[in-house]
C-alpha cells in the first residue's frame, strides 16, 4: 500500500513541470501560434527565479519574478513571430538557443559561474509540491471552460481557426495571439519555477531536460483540449515514473538491462500515438503558423 | 514597414542567438591569470583546459580541475585558458584550437574527449597532451586514470556500517562503464561491512543530459528512500544535487563524490569520495613547468591520495564512529589484502 501510494506521489511531482507547459502550449497553440519554445521558456522562468531567490533569500519574490520572465519571454516570442510573419517554428528554435546561451553568459557576470546558480537553503524555497499539483489541474479547469463559455476562449480559438473571422468582428487576431503568447509564458513559468524552487533547489544549466518537447507531445496527443492533454502529461509521467521503478529489476533472474528500462517512456508514447484513431476534434488549429497581417 | 524592421529583428535574432550560442558554449574561452601582479614570478606559458559538458561550476569533477589549474595558474605565474563544451561533438575543435595556438600543454577532462584527443594528439607532436578518465596512446600524451573502485569500496564500506536499515543506494549519472566501475565496488564494499545489506541502483538517463536534471536525479533518490535506503551515494554530475535534496528532506545520509561535497547538506552528507583531479591536474602541470613531462598511463589511487574520503568539520560527528573501521580497511586496499572489484577489468 506504501508502495502504491510512494509511486502515485511520484507520478504527481513528475507531472508538474510537464502539465504546466503543456497548458501554456495550449493557450498559445490554441490562438495558432505554433510553441516550440516552451523548453526555452522553462528554463528562462526556472533561471529568474532561482537568481532573483538567491539574490533576496525569499522564494516568494523568485516566485514573481520567474512568471515575470515567463510572461516577457512570451511577449518576445509572441511579437517577433507574428510581427516577423516568420515561421514560427523558426523564431521558438531560435528563442530555445539565444536562452540557452544567454543564462550562462548572465550567471558568469552575476555569480561568476557559468549556467548555475549558488544552491538554496530549504528557507529560500517554496515549500509545496501539491500546491504545484492543485494549481496546475485548476488552470486546466478553468481552460476546459474557459475555451467553451467565455468571449476570450472563443476569441482564442477563433484565432487558431479562423482568424478572419475575427478580423469581420473587428478584433485583432494578432493581438489575441500576441497576449496569448504572454499568458502562455507565465503559466509555463510555473513549470520551471518547480523545477528550481521547489523540487530542486537551484537552477542548473539545461535543466529542464527536454521537459518542453515532452509537453509539446503530450499537447498534441491530448489533441489540444485540456482534459485529454493533462490526461497524456500524468501518462507520460506515469510511464517515466515506472522506468524508474523497473530499473535494476529481474524477471526470472534475468536483470533487464537499464538501456531498454529507460526507453520504456519512449515507447509508450510511439505505441499510444500510433494506436490514436485522429478524430476531427483531435486535429491541430487549422489557421496555426499562419501568418497574419491584422 | 514596421513589420519589415522586424523579420530584420527577428532574422537578427537568429542568427545572433547561433553566436551566442556557439560563444558561449565552445569558445568560452576565459583568462585567470594566476600571477596577479606583474612583479610575480612569471614563466609566461599559456595552459588549455578543455572541460567536460558538466561545465566548471559542477561543484564536482570539472570544478576540481579548475581548481588544480588555478593552484597551478598562481604558483608558477601561468595563464589558463578553459573551454567548456556543450556537446561531444565541440571537443575536437576545442582541443585543435588550442593546439594550434602553440599552447605547450593542453588538458583534456573527461572520457569523453578520447577519441577526440585520438587524432588531435598526433597531428601536433610539440604539443604535450593529457587526458582524465581516459587512456589514450600516443609519445605526447599523458592519461591520468583513477581507481575508483578503491575509493567506492570505501565508501560502500562506510555505507554498510551506517546503515540501520539494511538497504542503501547508489545513484549514478548517464549510465556508462566508468559509472559502473563506482557501482560495482561499492556493492561489493557494503557487502563487505554487511553482508545482509541490500544495494539499490538507479541512473538518472543513457545520455549526457543526465549529468544536468536534479529533479530527475532527487525522484530516484526518493524512490531508493522509500524502498528502505538510508544512505545514498551518488556518482551523477549535477543531477547529484537532487540527491542532496532529497537526503535533506528524508533525514537519510547522501555520500559525494570527485569534490568535497559535504558542505553542500552539513551533517547529511556521511563523507565524499575524492577523485583528486586537482592534484593530476596540477601535477602534470608542473612537470611541463619544469620541463620533466612523461607521457603514458599514471594511475592515482588510495595509496597517493589520488583517492580519498573527505572527513571536515561538515562530517567529523556523524562519521566519527566508523573513523577507525574505514583506516583499518583503506590500509587493506593499499596493501592488498583487499582487493576491490574492477569493473574494468571483468569486461575485458
Amino acid at each position: 500500500m506504501e508502495f502504491v501510494t510512494a509511486f502515485i506521489e511520484s507520478i504527481l511531482r513528475l507531472s508538474i513541470p510537464l502539465l504546466f507547459a503543456a497548458y501554456g502550449g495550449l493557450i498559445s497553440e490554441r490562438s495558432g501560434l505554433a510553441n516550440v519554445a516552451l523548453e526555452g521558456k522553462l528554463l528562462i522562468s526556472a533561471f529568474a527565479g532561482a537568481a532573483v531567490a538567491a539574490a533576496t533569500q525569499n522564494p516568494w519574490l523568485g516566485l514573481a519574478a520567474g512568471v515575470g520572465a515567463g510572461a516577457a519571454g512570451g511577449w518576445l516570442f509572441g511579437a517577433l513571430a507574428l510581427y516577423s510573419r516568420a515561421d514560427h517554428i523558426v523564431i521558438g528554435t531560435a528563442f530555445n538557443m539565444l536562452v540557452a546561451g544567454l543564462i550562462p553568459t548572465v550567471t558568469r557576470s552575476w555569480f561568476g559561474v557559468t549556467g548555475s546558480t549558488p544552491q538554496l537553503e530549504r528557507s529560500a524555497r517554496l515549500p509545496s509540491d501539491i500546491g504545484f499539483f492543485v494549481l496546475a489541474i485548476v488552470i486546466g479547469g478553468l481552460l476546459y471552460w474557459a475555451l467553451r463559455e467565455t468571449r476570450w476562449g472563443l476569441r482564442l480559438k477563433a484565432a487558431g481557426d479562423e482568424p478572419e473571422a475575427l478580423r469581420v468582428q473587428g478584433v485583432s487576431a494578432r493581438g489575441v495571439r500576441l497576449w496569448a503568447s504572454v499568458l502562455a509564458g507565465a503559466v509555463v513559468a510555473f513549470g520551471g519555477i518547480d523545477l528550481s524552487l521547489c523540487q530542486g533547489s537551484g537552477y542548473i544549466r539545461d535543466m529542464a531536460g527536454g521537459r518542453g518537447f515532452i509537453a509539446l507531445a503530450a499537447l498534441i496527443f491530448g489533441g489540444w483540449r485540456p482534459v485529454q492533454t493533462g490526461l497524456a502529461c500524468l501518462l507520460f509521467a506515469a510511464a517515466d515514473a515506472a522506468q524508474m521503478l523497473l530499473q535494476g529489476k529481474s524477471v526470472f533472474d534475468w536483470v533487464i538491462p537499464n538501456s531498454i528500462v529507460q526507453i520504456v517512456p519512449y515507447i509508450a508514447t510511439l505505441m499510444v500515438l500510433a494506436l490514436r484513431r485522429a478524430g476531427p476534434a483531435a486535429s491541430a488549429p487549422r489557421a496555426i503558423n499562419r501568418p497574419l497581417y491584422k | 514597414m514596421a513589420a519589415l524592421n522586424f523579420r530584420i529583428l527577428a532574422q537578427g535574432i537568429v542568427v545572433g542567438a547561433t553566436a551566442i550560442s556557439i560563444f558561449s558554449g565552445c569558445t568560452k574561452a576565459s583568462d585567470s591569470n594566476g600571477g596577479e601582479s606583474p612583479a610575480a614570478k612569471t614563466s609566461g606559458l599559456t595552459i588549455g583546459l578543455v572541460l567536460d559538458k558538466g561545465g566548471k561550476d559542477d561543484r564536482s569533477f570539472n570544478t576540481a580541475a579548475v581548481v588544480g589549474s588555478s593552484q597551478a595558474a598562481k604558483e608558477f605565474g601561468l595563464t589558463i585558458k578553459d573551454v567548456e563544451s556543450p556537446d561531444d561533438t565541440a571537443f575536437e575543435p576545442a582541443l585543435r584550437t588550442f593546439a594550434e595556438r602553440g599552447l605547450p600543454l593542453v588538458i583534456a577532462i573527461g572520457f569523453g574527449q578520447a577519441d577526440a584527443l585520438k587524432k588531435v594528439a598526433p597531428q601536433f607532436p610539440n604539443t604535450k597532451f593529457a587526458i582524465v578518465d581516459a587512456v589514450v596512446e600516443g609519445p605526447n600524451v599523458a592519461s591520468l586514470m583513477f581507481e575508483e573502485q578503491e575509493g567506492s569500496f570505501l565508501v560502500g564500506y562506510l555505507a554498510g556500517l551506517a546503515t540501520k536499515t539494511n538497504a542503501v543506494g547508489f545513484v549514478g549519472g548517464m549510465e556508462v562503464a566508468l559509472i559502473r566501475r563506482f557501482l560495482m565496488a561499492y556493492e561489493a564494499g557494503a557487502k563487505a561491512a554487511n553482508p545482509k545489506v541490500k544495494v539499490l541502483n538507479n541512473f538518472v538517463g543513457i545520455t549526457a543530459s543526465a549529468w544536468a536534471n536534479p529533479t530527475r536525479g532527487k525522484e530516484l533518490a526518493l524512490s531508493q528512500i522509500n524502498q528502505g535506503a538510508d544512505v545514498i551515494f551518488h556518482a551523477a554530475g549535477a543531477s547529484g544535487m537532487g540527491v542532496f535534496d532529497a537526503a535533506e528532506e528524508k533525514k537519510v545520509y547522501a555520500i559525494g563524490v570527485d569534490s568535497n561535497q559535504n558542505a553542500i547538506k552539513p551533517g547529511r552528507v556521511l563523507t565524499s569520495m575524492l577523485k583528486r583531479v586537482d592534484t593530476a591536474v596540477y601535477a602534470v602541470i608542473a612537470e611541463v613547468v619544469k620541463g620533466e613531462f612523461k607521457p603514458g598511463l599514471r594511475s592515482f589511487g588510495l595509496k597517493d591520495k589520488g583517492i580519498d574520503y573527505a572527513v571536515d568539520s561538515n562530517n567529523e560527528a556523524v562519521i566519527a564512529p566508523y573513523k577507525s573501521k574505514l583506516e583499518e580497511v583503506r590500509a587493506q586496499i593499499i596493501s592488498g589484502k583487499i582487493v576491490a572489484p574492477d569493473y574494468y577489468k571483468s569486461k575485458k
